[in-house]
Order: structure tokens, then sequence, then C-alpha cells
């Protein structure tokens, strides 16, 4: 494996988080039965700073997002758990009113399903407009004026005209930079991208990467980019989140991760990648997750020890029978693997 | 959109020709002999024969059908064997009444339905939303003349709040008109506010739970916002075709409205033609009523447009 163009490699900007998550814990209570999703998860995003977190489906990234938006069906049918501070301020506190001033103003959410998540009988320049009346107590004139403003900003051609399209009257990469246009529309300090480029095809995908990035650099947002792709990951991570079952199971910088994963699901998830970094520049196609043989384990019948040890080649019995804690190894890298110093060994074997 | 337009208003004329030929075939295929219940019970053999030719029913049958569509493109239905008069005389006499209570029907389901619906579904699992569909429920269950028998027995005989039965027209005294319609229209309209309000509410539910909705809230949008703008007006489309489906079955509810009411409306006309088998006006006020039903669904084709931007042809 080659680590060499490694490309996001910049040091991340210093500073006090603008959003520190603490022990975030997130059931859902389906039939009497708590579904634990989100399984005491910790990270902090600082000003300009890129957070990736990567992890198979289904292993609570989007509801780690959501639950930080508060936008998890309410309790009975959910329970968040935990500190959750953004610029300070613990949100899980805040009344509802209070939150619906945060909610796209401070904190934004661009959404993974781009086709979706537009409403298709408004207009787009409404749909951003009237997030900017909201929260700067702007005119129409004055919201549609930003809505343009956006439009152009995210490089969608004729903003003037499109501002009054319908979303079905756009391609799924101008629907994906309305999301993201609306979801800047207000400045927020921090943004949740949950897959922003999925859906999209390369090149559209590196145009937005690289619009992300240029918007950070212009507004220091603090950005937690939730993504599949490991390209995506090497482009635009300063640090990484590696989550498993629910689980954070790796954090380390994004040079160091790549250099020296300490957790064999890491090392099981880079397995087939080769070159890392160049896929979205060459255009060879996404890179995406390694498959890692064996099924994610049901929220259901969480294994009693380590997650990963059903599939892990390096599993012994002291991990079928004691939850490994995540440690720093290294300095500001942390894993949770008993035996974190062979971890790389598991690329031989899943190769 | 015009073409769309015309397209619509052209698609009426098929729909319109298969409806004539229906209600022509009507005469033509029923056991009972027209000229027969015109002559009366002591007609003899050849009365009967010469009203027969009279009336044009002893010539080939395609040309009586082409004779009576071109009669009916000059806006001539025929004349009442009984009342001896032009039918669409009688139906005009008949029809401000009925639309009258149709139209009042209408507004009061909606203006009631709508925001149940939308309360309900905004509240699901709560008190408000079971209460709500409980009473929806109870309104469902009860025919209209039941309705309508309780609410005369209550609001009009015991504590004389309102006229028992009758009509009085618009121009002739307004305030009396609308005394007139509170009963009939509460007894009609509360089977469509049922029905308009469950449909509201199952409709608003799937879509609270659409992507666009949690976008919505995510821009931190007030819950009015997010319920009145992004929710209902996707909901207007499904809506809209109960509020059509609701006009269409209205009309059957009218005719019974009408009898327990007392109401000179096209209903009454129609049970009196049943009654005497008077064909002319009973094929007129197929075709009215049919011609109707058509203007109501090209109408609600049109708003689908107005709330839907992906309809557009
Ligand atoms: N509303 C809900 N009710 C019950 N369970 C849920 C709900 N939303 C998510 N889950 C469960 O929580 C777990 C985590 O889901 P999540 O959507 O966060 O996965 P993900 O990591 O974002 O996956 P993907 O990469 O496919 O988007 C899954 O097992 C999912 O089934
Ligand atoms: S703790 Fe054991 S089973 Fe779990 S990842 Fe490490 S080696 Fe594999
Ligand atoms: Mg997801």
């Amino acid at each position: 494996m080659s680590n060499a163009n490694v490309s996001a490699g910049a040091p991340p900007p210093a500073g006090t988080p603008l959003l520190s998550v603490r022990g975030l814990e997130t059931r859902f209570f389906d039939d009497g039965m708590a579904l634990k999703a989100v399984d005491g998860l910790s990270f902090d995003v600082a000003r300009g700073e890129t957070l990736c977190i990567v992890g198979e489906s289904g292993c609570g990234k989007s509801v780690s997002a959501l639950s930080v938006m508060r936008l998890l069906p309410p309790p009975p049918a959910s329970r968040v758990d935990g500190t959750i501070l953004l610029e300070g301020q613990d949100i899980r506190a805040l009344s509802e009113r209070e939150m619906r001033r945060v909610r796209g103003n401070s904190i934004s959410m661009i959404f993974q399903e781009p086709m979706t998540s537009l409403n298709p009988v408004v207009t787009v320049g409404y749909q951003i407009a009237e997030a900017v009346r909201q929260h700067e107590g702007k005119s129409w004139a004055e919201g549609f004026e930003r809505a343009v403003e956006m439009l152009r900003l995210v490089r969608i051609p004729e903003p003037e005209r499109r501002v009054k399209e319908y979303p079905h009257q756009l391609s799924g990469g101008m629907r994906q930079r309305v999301m993201i246009a609306m979801a800047l529309a207000c400045r927020p300090r921090v943004l949740l991208a949950d897959e922003p480029t999925t859906a999209l095809d390369v090149t559209i995908q590196a145009q937005i990467l690289e619009l992300m990035r240029e918007l950070q650099e212009e507004t220091g947002t603090a950005i937690v980019l939730i993504t599949h792709d490991l390209g995506v990951v090497a482009e635009m991570a300063h640090r990484v989140v590696v989550m498993y079952a629910g689980r954070k199971v790796e954090e380390a910088s994004v040079g160091d991760l790549f250099e020296r994963p300490c957790h064999p699901y890491t090392v099981g998830l880079m397995g087939s990648i080769p070159e890392l970094g160049s896929s979205l520049v060459e255009g060879k196609g996404p890179r995406r997750l390694a498959e890692i043989p064996g099924i994610v384990p049901s929220l259901r019948a969480m294994p009693a020890g380590c997650r990963f040890a059903p599939r892990c080649p390096l599993a012994t019995d002291r991990c079928r029978t004691e939850m490994p804690p995540l440690e720093e190894h290294r300095p500001r890298h942390w894993s949770a693997c008993w035996h974190w110093e062979r971890a790389q060994e598991a690329i031989h074997v899943h190769a | 959109m015009w073409g769309y337009l015309i397209r619509r208003i052209l698609a009426v004329i098929p729909v319109m020709t298969v409806v004539a030929v229906v209600v022509f075939l009507i005469l033509h295929l029923n056991p009972d002999d027209p000229a027969a219940i015109i002559a009366g019970d002591q007609a003899t053999a050849a009365d009967i024969e010469n009203i027969r030719r009279q009336l044009g029913l002893d010539r080939p049958v395609y040309i009586q059908f082409f004779e009576w569509v071109a009669r009916l493109v000059r806006g001539d239905l025929g004349s009442s064997i009984f009342l001896e008069r032009p039918v669409l005389h009688l139906i005009l006499e008949r029809v401000e009444p009925t639309l009258a209570l149709a139209i009042s029907t209408t507004i009061f389901s909606v203006v009631l339905a709508l925001p149940l619906g939308v309360l309900a579904a905004w509240k699901a699992g709560s008190w408000i939303d079971q209460a709500i569909m409980a009473v929806a429920v109870l309104a469902f269950s009860f025919p209209v003349f039941l309705i309508g028998y309780g609410l005369v027995q209550g609001l009009a005989l015991e504590w004389d709040l309102l006229p028992v039965q009758g009509f009085v027209s618009i121009t002739e005294d307004p305030s009396r008109f609308l005394a007139h319609l509170v009963l009939p229209t509460i007894a009609l309209g509360l089977v469509y506010t049922a029905l308009l309000a469950r449909m509201t509410r199952s409709t608003m539910l799937e879509i609270l739970n659409e992507d666009y909705i949690r976008t919505a809230r995510a821009k931190g949008l007030a819950n009015p916002r997010v319920l009145l703008i992004h929710a209902l007006k996707n909901a207007a489309v499904p809506i809209v075709t109960t509020i059509g489906v609701g006009i269409a079955l209205l009309i059957g509810g009218v005719v019974v409205t009408e009898s327990v009411f007392a109401i000179p409306g096209v209903g009454r006309l129609t049970i009196d033609a049943v009654l005497h088998r008077d064909y002319p006006v009973i094929q007129g006020v197929i075709l009215v009523v049919s011609g109707f039903y058509v203007l109501i669904n090209l109408l609600i084709d049109l708003t689908y447009t107005v709330f839907d931007p992906r309809i557009r042809y």
C-alpha cells in the first residue's frame, strides 16, 4: 500500500473546537426494545478544520449527525444522551424554539439524499431565501438576492434564472449544489455534510469538494464530512474518525491513519485501495471502502467483546469476551483494539 | 401550459360522446315502450302507433341518434312526457338549490376538514389526533338522512333556531337563502368532512416523513411554515383529488338531502321523473350531471398544474 500521495496532510489549524461531542449515545425504541445506533461517540472539530467520519453502511454516521442537529424522531421514538457543545453551548439543553435559531444558522447539514431532500413544489430560490429570512430577518427580496449570490457561489450558471426554477428542472449535481448553497446561506460556523457527493459523477464530485474547501478557506467553517470514500478522505480530511457498529474504533490525523492504521477494521477498509488521493484528480472512479468479508452485526445482537471480532482475522479469545477500550496509542492517535500493534498484519489476510 | 389546457379540453369530446351514446340507449334498450307511457292507460294500439310515428320512434335507430344529437347540440334536450315542458327549462328551474347545496357543502367540508386533518397529522398519536379521528369515524358511519332528521329534530323543531325545510332563492332574500342551507349542508357535508379530514391526515403523515420536510426543519423554520408551506403544498394534489371525488359522490347525497329537507332541486326532479318513467327528463338530468362531472374533473386537472410544477403536459 502506498502512502506517498496522501494530499491533505496539512496540520489542522489550532483553536478551541467549534463543535465538541462527548459520549454521544443514540437509541431508537422499537416495540419497547432499545436499539443503540450510536454508542459513546466523541469528536471535536475546530474552526477551518475538516473531520471525516468513515465506516460501512449502518454504522451510525447519519444518525450521529442527525443527533447533533436534533432532527431525529422525538422521544419516545428515540433518545440522545451525551454532551454536544456548539461554540461552548450545550445544544441538548436548548428549548425547541432556541434550537430553531441554531439550526440552519450556526450549524447546518447537507443530507445524503440530494434527489429527495429538496421540496419538489417550491422554487429553489424560495427554499434558500426563506432560511435567510428566518435567521437574519431579511425581506423576501433580500432573501432572493442572497439566493442568487449563493447559487453563483456554488457555480450554478445563470443563477438569476435558476432561482426561479423547481428542483426537477435541475440535474442531480445542480441539486446537490443547491443543497450546499442552502446549507451555507446563513454562513454557518459548523457544516455537517452527509455524503454530499456520493450520488454524483466523479468530475462533479471533484468540483463540489473543491468548492467546499474553497468556501472553508474563505469562511473558516468547521466541516464534519461523512463519507464512504477513502479518496474523499485523503483529499479533504485533517482528521479522521473510523466508526464500526455505532462506536468509534479509531481516530487519527489523515496522514497517521493512512500511514500507520492501528485497527484491523481500518486496515480492512483500506485493503484494496491502491493509490489514495489520486482517484478524484485523475477521474478514475471513486474509491469505495474495501469489502470486508462477513456482515455488520445487527443492533439487536451485538457481540459481547470486540464488535469486530466475528470478522477480524486477528481475533483471539480475549477479543471475543472483553471490549477493547479506546486508547491513545500514539500522540493524537486513538484506537480500540487489543492487538493494535499487529493491526497492519490484517491486510495480508484480507489480500 | 396552453397546449396542456387545449389537450385536456379536447379530451372531453370522446368522454361526452360515450355519455351521449349511453344516455340515448337508455331509451332504446329499456323494457318500457315510451310511446305507450305517453299515450296513457286508456290508449288503443293505433293511438300508440300514432305517437310512435310522431316521435320518430319508428325510424332506424342510427338516424334517431343523429337527430337527437343534433338537437342536443342546439340545446334541445326534448320535452317532459308528463309536464309537457322542455327538459332544459325544467332543469334550469331546479338547478339553483342543487348547485347552492353542492357548493355550500363543498366549502363547509373543505374549511372544516383541512385544518382538522393537518392538526391531527401534526399531533399524530396525541389525544387531539385521537379525538378528531374518533369524531370522523362517527360522522362517517351515520347515513345522511339520519343526520338530517336528527338536525331537523334538534335545531329546527325543538329549539326553533333554523328553518326546517324548503328553499329560498338567493335573489329573493340572501339571508333566508343562507338560513335554509345550513341544516342540509351540515347533514350532507359531515360525511365528506370526515372523508376529507382522514385523507388529509394520512397524506400529511406520509409527507411529514419525507426528506424535504427534514430539510425544512434543518433550516430552523418554524412549525407553521413547515406544515403549511412545505407539507400542505405537497399534499395539495391528493387533497384536491379527494375534494373532486367528494363533489362527484355528493350528487347521490344531494338527492337524499333534497327529499329530507323538501328542497325543490334537481334531485327531486330526478326522483319524480324516475317514478313516472319520464324518460326525456331522466336522459336530460344524466346528460347535465355527466357534463358537470366532466367539468369538475377538468377543473381538478387544471388545479394540479397550479400546485405541482412537475405536472405540465
Ligand atoms: N429512525 C430510525 N429508527 C430505528 N433505527 C434507525 C433509524 N434511523 C437509523 N436507524 C438505524 O441506525 C443504524 C445507523 O444508521 P445510519 O443511517 O446512521 O447509518 P449510516 O452509517 O449513515 O449508513 P449509510 O452509510 O448507509 O448512510 C442502522 O442500523 C439503522 O437501521
Ligand atoms: S480487539 Fe481483537 S477482534 Fe477486535 S479488532 Fe482488535 S484484534 Fe480484532
Ligand atoms: Mg447515512
